[in-house]
């Protein structure tokens, strides 16, 4: 690696913020492990879901299927239609983070909302891995022992509502996304975007207004290809 | 059984979409187009992200407004005054508490 490691002051608070992201969503986990029982998987089965397939709505999707009576071959498919997500997120990630080998088998796993939204603003790798990786670390370890309470107690904490944490995961993103809503034109496609989203939310399931959001920015991004040529300055 | 092979099935195919995008080849990425599109994708998904977060219904796919647009209104100003990111993600969190009491 080429690039000089961060320092001390540099790190220390995307760990901190890192964690922050990480626990309001691990804890969530307890919903995770609640609901899935409830829709009739065992304990086992709700522990191997958070273990390997680790991506939050596809997870809801799957027992969702099931627990309405949908076959195993729906469930797994609305789960990997979901999943489709990760792929534009790790497109984005895969310059950013730059590693090879076994590293990028690891990291690939790790690959979510929160974890590739804490990665895709910073300036450098060594940023960018920092972010990346407390942040998918710290979900994935809360996120699978607080699936495993909801699974076996119900709701030990009581719905993580009350704390207001599913607020602070929107003022997360919110947050991260902010500096860039100063750069041309970025407002107006954060808009576009955000009511793409909303006007898919009633039509398809959760995970699926987030990818029409992404197809805006394929939009507006061969739009712009698309102009910049006819001006000739491609 | 048939549970089990969906949550190793999904579970598999979920790992391998992960992976597939992390490793798509460099020259790839490098073409303008791509790029012109990859630029754009933290935005319109973070955008996408807080909306859902926001203003999503928990399972029967409805939008609702509740105590998280007041938190996400306390985080716009936090974020005008320049608060930094933690505090930012607390009063939000704070804010819709408080509002559910």
């Amino acid at each position: 690696m080429s690039e000089p490691a961060l320092s001390p002051d540099e790190r220390a608070p995307i760990v901190r913020d890192s964690l922050g992201v990480g626990i309001a969503t691990g804890l969530y986990g307890t919903s995770f492990g609640a609901v899935s029982v409830a829709s009739g998987l065992d304990v086992a089965q709700t522990c191997a879901l958070s273990l390997l397939m680790f991506t939050g709505a596809s997870q809801f999707a799957l027992v969702g299927v099931l627990g309405a009576g949908g076959s195993a071959v729906s469930a797994a498919l609305t789960a990997a239609l979901l999943g489709t997500r990760n792929t534009l997120y790790g497109l984005r990630l895969a310059p950013l983070l730059a590693w090879r080998g076994a590293r990028r088998l690891g990291a690939a796993h790790l690959v979510i909302d929160e974890s590739t939204a804490m990665a895709v603003t910073r300036g450098s790798t060594a940023a960018a891995r920092t972010g990346f990786t407390w942040t998918g670390g710290s979900v994935f370890v809360l996120w699978n022992l607080f699936t495993l309470l909801g699974a076996i107690g119900g709701t030990v904490l009581g719905d993580p509502r009350t704390y207001g944490l599913d607020a602070a995961v929107g003022a997360a993103f919110l947050a991260l996304l902010w500096p860039r809503l100063r750069e041309p034109g970025g407002l107006a496609l954060a808009l576009a975007a955000a009511a793409v989203a909303l006007l898919v939310v009633p039509l398809a399931p959760a995970g699926v207004p987030v990818l029409a959001a992404g197809g805006t920015a394929l939009l507006a991004g061969l739009l712009a290809r698309g102009r910049s040529r006819q001006e000739g300055t491609a | 059984m048939s549970t089990w092979w969906a949550v190793l099935a999904a579970g598999l195919a979920c790992y391998a979409l992960k992976l597939a995008g992390l490793s798509v080849p460099h020259q790839v990425l490098e073409r303008p187009a791509v790029r012109a599109v990859a630029d754009r994708l933290p935005v319109a998904l973070l955008a996408g992200l807080v909306a859902v977060q926001v203003l999503g219904g928990s399972a029967d796919q409805d939008l609702v407004l509740d105590a998280r647009a007041a938190g996400l209104g306390a985080a716009v100003v936090l974020l005008l005054l320049r608060a930094p990111f933690l505090v930012v993600v607390v009063g939000a969190a704070l804010t819709a508490a408080l509002l559910r009491l």
